[in-house]
């Protein structure tokens, strides 16, 4: 084997935050669990004590593993080529973010298309339609189920419309804070970093204002009917990965308050901003799909 | 770029391993964490064999004589489960682990502390599933597919365990494949390009794709079936606009691609045997690349031809249908390169060899009744019998368990610098083959005679038949103990291992002493003259 020919590779030392995560992860799982049918039996039970406890397990992970990660990183210990493991990691993270946005999507569309139809008589399903639910008709959004239950449709017109314009101009003020970044202008940076997150703090603040609408003056919910549920998971997984999005802005723009990340080394921050760009472009998918059309 | 990082402080413990519990809790080392997997898949493999040994027993004779009907679906549920999720999945992942890092000359997977993570959340998923038996109403009981309304509807109240220790294997299978991805990539030693790649690091390539791409969907089925059960959403109910046909679709959208991620990694550990037993390189690397990426993309086009049943348009039957019997055609590509291999080889048959042929000559059986399955029209009268469960079990059982343990036989040399007992790996190969060919071969006839699966009684007219099946599945279950004897006897020790035990045998991991240091390559190697099975 040919001597200091070749980059030498780094493989990190053994951690205990690995296995820290698995027994969070483990005791999340068994805790919702719990939690859910506890919830149903409307019975008070521990499920929501575990659950609580690999929260916290998995937030002190969280914050060992990334602390660990960023002490290794900035004492120098990191090869080119784990940046490059880093940078395509994430993007097949983002990917799989994608196809779990595409399982939902695949709902949507299944039930608008085919389901709904079907249910009202298109195809050859006249007899489902006349037999099985009399009366029954094809509209969407879905206001009145073929069991019955009503509900109000959400127009795009409004605070969906503001909300699509926030986060789109978001997405354009965080790629300004990166090209700060790589200029090393840290103002820049900082400034629009900021904006950034402010606007993901507006659009969060907006889709409470706008689920509150929809539960207690549309009477749009979560049970009411397949045109509710496509609504609120869609909008709610987003919503959580916005959540998840501007946590990790915030993140970043304190780490570049204690002068982190150079025009050359930023994987962290690049990595948060692509998380960016991904929710905004599945809020376009959304506010498509779901609103709109 | 060319500084040296890896002479750092944390370079000390590069060459031996960390004593004690934490070696195992705490590592960040390829070998260590394949090892785990690998053991981990074998326990699993037990545990979700047992319950099918408590199948086999209530099917021994028609009536109800051991367990209660709603126990009985609880085992042939989770066996299907732990089988899948814990024990194919996992042995392959242990493979990866193990061997990639070797085949292209990388010190170890990319990104390797999270690589200890994807395995440790196995343990807890798999307790939490387990857990979920012995609650009050049963644990899962509505067959691994969880069909809905079967798993919303009418399920027993664990059903949110099962749908979060999903949601949990899932992220482990997800962080197991970006790694495979990214080491495959981003890790390999100049010289190594993509074409001179070992077939098994290819095949992984591609089922690292399969299972990024469609885990996350698992995931939104079974999000689906908890807040349809719990939360009162209608996804999968007509009243509510729904349809419980829109579960199987998004279901099988995940569950097709799910049996070639279970296939895929065989075919590459079978194209590594064959030519190093044949004496030959393999013959068509790069078409068995092709075919492989062939194979992967068709999985997303075909998953519909588990539904013919169900109710769908003509058009979409057709559709499914022939974008099935497509498949048959890569998969003949395959099956016409291993024996192409072995043509005029000088052909030797240790074990890992023996079960590669049966893998060969079984799966091409599994194949063939995929092929009579998919066949809409005739469809119709298997689907849902016992034709149905002999076929997915040639292919898995015969194909991928087989395969596994021809990788075990295999690699067991590099991986603790023994040889394993011939004469006993010979004997754990001839009795699994004749006792799986006893326990699954007659299932064909009793599918086709209309013995429907998943049913704990039958009609006296298959009697003879299942008390055929059961002794073959007995014996099957005990013939695996041989297996756990000849690794327990190869670790302990045994005849001293050459670097390179089997002369035809190519590729960096035979350049590396045996049993592999800790650490393999602290500097990649340069790979210019080593085309594994491309020369």
């Amino acid at each position: 084997m040919a001597e200091q020919k070749h980059e030498k590779y780094y493989v990190p030392a053994s951690s205990p935050w690995p296995i820290v995560g698995a027994i969070g992860l483990g005791l999340i799982a068994f805790g919702a669990g719990h939690t859910v049918i506890d919830m149903k039996n409307e019975a008070d039970g521990w499920g929501l004590n575990v659950l609580l406890a690999g929260i916290a397990v998995i937030l002190v992970m969280l914050f060992g593993w990334f602390r660990d990660q960023i002490n290794e990183s900035m004492s120098g210990f990191y090869s080119s080529q784990l940046g490059h493991s880093y940078r395509q990691g994430m993007a097949w993270f983002i990917f799989s973010e994608v196809m779990f946005f595409a399982a939902f999507f695949g709902a949507l569309f299944y039930a608008r298309v085919i389901a709904v139809e079907w249910l009202g008589g298109a195809s050859n399903n006249l007899m489902t339609n006349e037999i099985l639910w009399p009366g029954f008709e094809a509209i969407w959004p879905l206001t009145e189920t073929p069991g019955g239950i009503r509900s109000g449709e959400m127009g795009w017109y409004g605070l969906p419309l503001y909300n699509t314009i926030i986060l789109i101009t978001s997405s354009f003020t965080c790629h300004f804070a990166h090209v700060g970044l790589e200029k090393g202008n840290r103002t820049q940076l900082k400034v629009w970093l900021g904006i950034t997150i402010l606007l993901g703090c507006i659009f969060l603040y907006l889709q409470g204002a706008e689920y509150v609408h929809a539960y207690q003056e549309l009477g749009l919910t979560l049970d009411s009917g397949i045109y509710g549920n496509t609504f609120y998971m869609l909008t709610g997984f987003h919503g959580l990965h916005v959540t998840l999005g501007t946590i990790m802005l915030i993140v970043m723009f304190l780490r570049v308050l204690k002068g982190h990340f150079t025009p050359d080394s930023h994987f962290a921050f690049q990595a948060t901003s692509w998380y960016w760009h991904f929710v905004d472009v599945v809020w376009v998918c959304l506010f498509i799909f779901v609103y709109v059309l | 770029m060319s500084t040296v990082v890896g002479e750092m402080d944390h370079n000390d413990h590069h060459h031996h391993a960390p004593p004690g519990i934490t070696r195992w809790l705490f590592t960040t080392n390829h070998k260590d964490i394949g090892t785990l997997y690998l053991w981990f898949s074998f326990i699993m493999f037990l545990v979700g064999g047992s319950m099918a040994m408590v199948i086999r027993a209530e099917l021994f004779q028609p009536g109800l004589q051991l367990v209660e009907p709603h126990f009985f679906n609880q085992m042939t549920t989770v066996h299907g489960l732990i089988m899948v999720f814990g024990a194919v999945m996992p042995a392959f992942t242990g493979l990866a682990n193990w061997m990639i890092p070797m085949m292209i000359g990388a010190p170890d997977m990319a990104l390797p502390r999270m690589n200890n993570w994807s395995f440790w959340i196995l343990p807890f998923a798999f307790a939490i599933l387990l857990a979920s038996l012995f609650m009050e109403g049963g644990g899962p009981a509505f067959g691994w597919t969880f069909y809905a309304p079967l798993s919303t509807t009418y399920s027993s109240d664990s059903t949110a365990l099962f749908v979060f220790s999903v949601h949990i294997m899932g992220i482990s299978s997800i962080m197991g494949a970006i790694n495979v991805i990214v080491t495959i990539m981003n890790m390999r030693a100049p010289g190594m390009t993509y074409m001179k790649m070992p077939l098994f690091c290819w095949s992984w390539f591609i089922t690292a794709f399969l299972l990024i791409a469609v885990m996350p969907v698992l995931a939104g089925a079974v999000t689906m079936v908890l807040t349809d059960k719990y939360f009162g959403t209608s996804f999968f109910d007509a009243a509510g606009g729904g349809d419980p046909v829109l579960f199987q679709h998004i279901f099988w959208f995940f569950g097709h691609p799910e049996v070639y991620i279970m296939i895929l990694p065989a075919f590459g550990v079978v194209s590594a045997i064959i030519p190093a037993f044949a004496r030959k390189p393999l013959f068509g690397y790069a078409s068995m690349v092709y075919a492989t990426a062939a194979i992967a993309g068709l999985s997303f086009l075909v998953w519909a031809h588990h539904m013919f049943t169900t109710g769908m348009p003509v058009f979409a039957e057709l559709f499914f249908m022939y974008c099935t019997m497509l498949i048959s055609v890569p998969t003949g590509v395959k099956v016409f390169n291993w024996v192409a291999t072995m043509w005029r080889g000088s052909m030797t048959f240790e074990t890992p060899m023996l079960f590669a042929l049966a893998f060969v000559i079984l799966f091409t059986i599994g194949g063939f009744s995929g092929l009579m399955l998919a066949i809409t029209p005739v469809d119709f009268q298997y689907h849902d019998t016992y034709f149905v469960v002999a076929h997915f079990h040639y292919v898995l059982v015969t194909g991928a368990i087989f395969s596994i343990m021809a990788a075990a036989y295999y690699w067991l040399p590099k991986w603790t610098g023994h040889m394993y007992d011939e004469k006993l790996g010979k004997l754990h190969f001839w009795a699994s083959l004749i006792s799986v060919n006893v326990l699954f071969f007659p299932m064909h006839f009793a599918g086709l005679a209309g013995m429907p699966r998943r049913i704990p009684d039958y009609s006296l007219a298959f009697a003879d038949i299942n008390q055929i099946v059961s002794i073959g599945g007995f014996a099957f279950g005990l013939s695996q103990l041989i297996f756990l004897w000849v690794v327990i006897k190869c670790i302990k020790g045994g005849e001293k291992a050459p670097a390179k035990p089997w002369d035809g045998a190519d590729g960096l991991e035979w350049e590396v002493p045996s049993p592999a240091p800790y650490h393999t390559f602290d500097t990649p190697p340069d790979v210019y003259d080593v085309p594994p099975e491309a020369k």
